[in-house]
């Protein structure tokens, strides 16, 4: 079911470049719609650089997902910094300690179908989140 | 690190972004840009993001914050060329672009621009006042 994926170290705005394309390139090869491509890139975007600013660097893994019934793609994103003390505050729309839009966490939780958030106050954060085919 | 071309044509700054922008070359456009308006006088400033695949909340800020920007400096900023499916996800992100002047291509981004300017007189002390106001970069917490 899980399938061993790529992991992509980040730890500059240029891993964060990275994810983004090998991000498209599977959701292109597992043959999301136009659409879900756009939502996926887009929310590992804003996932990946919270895992780079906020998490202070870690790495993020990509692979194809595979539940039986639907073909998808699922992104791990871990860091080993801070963790998130308050998640219903962190969920906010508009919350930001970055000086940031506040959209990154929520809006991203919106784009996909499937959002897991590990995270732990000193020891770090780990967010899943899968998007399936249609 | 890359650079996104800022070019000049006529009365307007024409900026086409053809990379998938680091946040580094975003912040590095917002600066380009408002240099090259108050070196060149130009009112009008036209960014074309039909090649981008996507929009997050980092270039979405970058852009509302050009916009607010160049208002300050007399011009006004037309985003054109935005993707359907760039659009839905902005708006189930979150992210409503308050404050952006959009169209489907440079062409009716430039029309928009010189309708501006017609209907404003061409009169740059009347206009300026505190416009700006209406439009918050950053949406309520
Ligand atoms: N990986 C992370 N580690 C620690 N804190 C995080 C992490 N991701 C997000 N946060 C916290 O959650 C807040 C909201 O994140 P987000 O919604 O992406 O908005 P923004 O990035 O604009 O601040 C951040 O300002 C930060 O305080
Ligand atoms: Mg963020």
């Amino acid at each position: 079911m899980n399938e061993p994926g790529r992991r992509i170290e980040v730890a500059s705005d240029q891993d964060v470049v990275r994810v983004r394309q090998q991000v498209r390139t599977l959701a292109v090869a597992v043959k999301l719609s136009l659409v879900d491509q756009t939502k996926i890139v887009t929310a590992a975007s804003e996932l990946a650089r919270n895992t780079l600013v906020y998490g202070g660097g870690g790495w993020v893994e990509v692979a194809p997902a595979d539940n039986g019934r639907r073909k998808g793609i699922r992104i791990v994103f871990s860091d080993h910094g801070p963790g998130i003390a308050d998640l219903d505050l962190a969920f906010t729309d508009g919350y930001t300690t970055g000086g940031g839009l506040g959209l990154g966490l929520s809006g991203a939780r919106r784009l996909v179908d499937e959002f897991d958030i590990v995270t732990a106050v000193g020891e770090g954060t780990t967010i899943t989140v899968t998007k399936w085919c249609r | 690190m890359e650079r996104v071309p800022v070019l000049k044509i006529g009365d307007i700054l024409l900026v086409s972004i053809q990379i998938d922008m680091e946040d580094q070359v975003a912040l590095q456009l917002q600066e380009d840009l408002a240099e090259r308006i108050v070196a060149t006088g130009c009112h009008g400033v036209i960014i074309d993001i039909s090649a981008l695949d996507i929009v997050d909340s980092f270039v979405g800020r970058t852009l509302a914050t050009i916009a607010a920007i160049s208002r300050v400096l007399d011009a006004e900023t037309v985003v054109v060329g935005m993707r359907p499916a760039v659009a839905i996800t902005l708006v189930e992100l979150g992210l409503s672009l308050p404050g952006i002047r959009t169209a489907l291509n440079v062409e009716l981004g430039m029309d928009l621009l010189a309708r501006e300017r017609e209907d404003n007189g061409d009169d740059d002390e009347e206009t300026n006042g505190l416009e700006g106001a209406e439009t918050p970069a950053v949406p309520a917490p």
